[in-house]
């Protein structure tokens, strides 16, 4: 289950029920629901599965992770858990 | 494509593999429970990356291979009346019921139609407002709720020819039911990353603790793989026990609350049978009273269906990680994707599907870099 | 000539394909995978039996009163009838040409024959008849002879097309799938799956907005500057139905020879790419039409491979994989991160997933 890949918001067509965007992936671009999503702008990502938005990618967070991965020869002396994410907000 | 090609990076893929050699000190067998994370192991071959202590187990992570078999049976009678389309993702078509699967039908009467989305679905219907149009909705948390926005569109815009016939099944009581075997020798879990998008991780706190055992919600991409099992590895060679998240650029801890709001307001728990395995209490979804319109299995009678499976099929066994595809007597003879028995060998990360594929014979070259 | 006795197929005992297995034929037996060979295995080949059909490459290779031949069929039924980059008429002539090419032959000669259901609207055919002979001009190749049925309506999908061909091959020149040799380097002319993605962007259900438009081509032309390369050329293959792993492992099959791909070098755009993790396709087994594969010898590789890159369909060649001695009638591929996995024949049709 979850073939679900991230994608960049393109456009959103504002007032409809439900609330969809034009999401690209690399290069193609599709008609996404973004209805769980609503706070999410343009320009930002979210993981799509079945033409759903289900998540907002974190940039920040993808970004400490590819930096974990760079000091995986560090890991036994620190502690491999990524830091908790900043204070979740409504809707994320 | 950015957020995916970094987490396929063969370097980083090199120092897990390094890392993971001088941190297991012992045999270890950690479970994944979702299809799409057994597709990017088999695909990348990641299991040849591992040390040889380590064992990666399969779990009934593939909604296709638990959807029971009188289900299929059922989609089948209903998609064979002439005034019903039936619309399923592409996963579905291949499986095969008591008789025939959904492809066949479509070959016979031509109205089968694929879909990428449940919206698309709703579409069809509103296109074709002489036919009853039913969307065999599969799935676990991750798509229940793209399904239930489906019903509750259906409903509010009156569109009376649509219904659901709802096969949806949830990830942690078939943990636990997996956990509470006698014969379980799963000692790590994968949770699937994308069912905790949409759930969030707080209901695995309570399995983690009672079960004593380490759960790391884990993402698709190969070096999620390889950080979710170096985190399971961690925890396990230290004797912890806890709930951790490597997906976290997607993950977090609540979930996504609308989604969730709105399964609650479509859907209520209940028993659901999984294929090969049984009756799990509580393990899945169905349409509200409210929405019994919506409901294809109310609303189709198709009459009792005398399901029956191959008795060589071993999935049952498999999908709970006590046996491996090559175990299996009709492996690659009488089973084979093109004629299978069970629904691991068909749907495309169904663990006999993917052996078959990618591997063939035991001990071929996954093990070779 | 005395008449064969008829065949007694009344216990369907003698049907090779077991019936209680396939009473009746399926989509998937003409998805280009194991279904489709074992359909032509069991009741084409071995019912017409004969050497000149047994290679079972892209075209028959043959001598005959002195002159080398290679003579094709191939038939098209893609729905939609028109799609982004082309049209059935313009698969129709480049799919023989090139199947021509990958025989070492030089395209000469096509007929066409025409199926049309009743009601297809007369400008859809006069499109269609254009785009045909703009492709054969395109090809240097000319339609010299044809046929013309119509079929009651709903018994037809609009129109569907066959094409034969005819052309000549050099003296010398040995193209053929059982020739591939461990050392052999795999090239590809360009992008993988462009074709098959194309289709699948207007395909109702599954629709998705891109500019990526069909790749078909005739390929003649470029394959005539490989072969002015000799000996070095040994096996020509165009991946259509089934992909570029359906096509390896048909050759790796052929010649007893196992095949490693590198997955790094494979050539993708960005759009297909995105299209494939869209739909949880594998490009691997998605069709292509203007794109061949060439075995060829490792010295000559570097040679050929500049060469291609100087024709216009070959800007994007690539160095895929080589062929090895071990593990024969297997293809395996390195994957991107290390690992290693094998990559199987299709089954039947490849369908979008949503796990």
């Amino acid at each position: 289950m979850c073939l679900a890949i991230p994608g960049k918001v393109l456009s959103i067509d504002q007032g409809g029920t439900p609330l969809m965007a034009d999401v690209s992936f690399g290069g193609i671009s599709k008609k996404v629901c973004l209805e769980w999503l609503p706070d999410v702008r343009e320009g930002e990502y979210v993981i799509v599965h079945v033409g759903f938005a289900i998540s907002k990618v974190d940039e920040e967070e993808a970004l400490e992770t590819l930096r974990l991965f760079q000091e995986i020869g560090d890991f036994e002396e620190g502690d491999m858990k990524p830091p908790d994410g900043p204070a979740p907000k409504d809707g994320e | 494509m950015r957020f995916v090609d970094e987490y396929r990076d063969k370097d980083s893929a090199a120092r897990f593999a390094d890392l993971l050699q001088r941190i297991t000190t012992r045999p270890w067998t950690i479970m994944e429970i979702c299809g799409g994370q057994t597709h990017t192991i088999v695909k990348y071959g990641i299991e040849s990356l591992l040390p040889p202590a380590i064992t990666l187990v399969h779990g009934p992570g593939c909604p296709v291979c638990v959807t029971p078999l009188e289900m299929i049976d059922k989609a089948i009678a209903i998609a064979s009346q002439p005034d019903v389309i039936l619309t399923s993702f592409g996963d579905m078509l291949r499986v095969p019921g008591s008789q025939k699967d959904l492809l066949t039908v479509k070959a016979e009467m031509g109205n089968v139609r694929m879909v990428y989305s449940p919206l698309d679905a709703l579409k069809i219907a509103q296109e074709n407002p002489k036919k009853r149009v039913v969307f065999f909705g599969v799935g676990f948390e991750t798509t229940a709720p793209a399904n239930a926005m489906a019903v509750w569109q259906a409903r509010r815009m009156g569109v009376k020819n649509f219904s659901l016939l709802c096969s949806h099944v949830l990830v942690p009581p078939a943990m636990e039911a997996i956990l509470s075997s006698p014969s379980n020798h799963v000692q790590g879990f994968l949770a699937a990353g994308h069912v905790c998008a949409i759930m969030g991780y707080e209901e695995y706190i309570p399995l983690a603790s009672r079960y004593a055992i380490p759960i790391v919600v884990t993402g698709f991409e190969p070096l999620d793989l390889l950080q979710g099992i170096a985190m399971t590895v961690k925890q396990l060679e230290e004797g912890r026990h806890e709930v951790e998240n490597q997906y976290t650029r997607a993950v977090r801890k609540e979930g996504n609350v609308r989604a969730r709001r709105l399964l609650q307001e479509v859907f209520t728990v209940s028993d659901r049978a999984w294929r090969g395995i049984g009756i799990i209490p509580s393990s899945g979804f169905e349409l509200r009273e409210e929405y019994a319109a919506f409901d294809a299995a109310r609303v189709f009678e198709v009459g009792t269906i005398a399901a029956q499976e191959s008795p060589l099929c071993i999935a049952g066994q498999i999908l709970q990680g006590w046996k491996k595809p090559y175990d299996c007597s009709a492996f690659g003879h009488q089973c084979t994707p093109e004629h299978p028995l069970g629904a691991p060998m068909v749907s495309s990360e169904g663990s006999c599907a993917a052996y078959y594929h990618y591997r063939r014979r035991q001990g071929t070259p996954a093990a070779t870099p | 000539m005395t008449k064969p006795p008829p065949v007694d197929f009344g216990a369907g005992l003698n049907c090779p394909i077991p019936l209680t297995d396939y009473p009746s034929v399926l989509l998937a037996h003409g998805g280009g995978g194991r279904l489709t060979q074992q359909l032509i295995q069991k009741m084409f080949v071995s019912q017409f039996a004969n050497e000149v059909l047994e290679p079972l490459h892209d075209g028959a290779v043959f001598a005959l009163d002195g002159a080398n031949l290679a003579f094709s069929t191939d038939s098209y039924v893609v729905d939609p009838v028109f799609f982004p980059g082309g049209d059935i008429g313009a698969l129709a002539v480049n799919g023989t040409v090139n199947d021509l090419a990958m025989c070492g032959a030089r395209p000469v000669h096509l007929s066409a024959g025409f199926i049309i259901e009743e009601g297809l609207p007369m400008n859809d055919l006069w499109r269609i008849v254009v785009s045909m002979h703009n492709a054969a001009q395109e090809a240097g190749v000319r339609i010299v002879t044809g046929d013309t049925k119509v079929v009651e309506k709903g018994k037809g999908d609009r129109i569907f097309i066959n094409t034969s061909g005819i052309g000549t091959i050099l003296p010398g020149i040995k193209i053929h799938p059982r020739n591939a040799r461990p050392g052999d380097k795999i090239l590809v002319n360009g992008p993988i799956a462009v074709h098959g993605i194309a289709i699948m962007s207007v395909r109702e259900g599954l629709g998705f907005d891109s500019a990526i438009e069909s790749d078909t081509a005739p390929l003649n032309g470029i394959v005539a500057t490989l072969l002015a390369a000799g000996e070095k050329v040994h096996v020509l293959r165009d991946p259509t139905r089934g992909g570029v792993a359906s096509s390896l492992n048909e050759i790796a099959e052929s010649s007893h020879v196992g095949i490693l791909l590198t997955e790094e070098s494979i050539p993708l755009t960005e759009e297909v790419r995105g299209a494939c993790e869209l739909l949880g396709l594998d490009p691997l087994y998605v069709a292509n039409e203007g794109k061949f594969l060439a075995f060829v010898s490792p010295e000559g590789a570097d040679d050929i491979l500049a060469r291609m890159r100087e024709h216009p369909l070959g800007r994007n060649a690539a160095v895929i994989g080589e062929v090895t001695a071990g593990h024969p009638g297997t293809v395996l591929m390195k994957s991107r991160i290390g690992g290693t996995r094998v990559v199987d024949m299709l089954s039947g049709e490849q369908l979008p997933r949503i796990c």
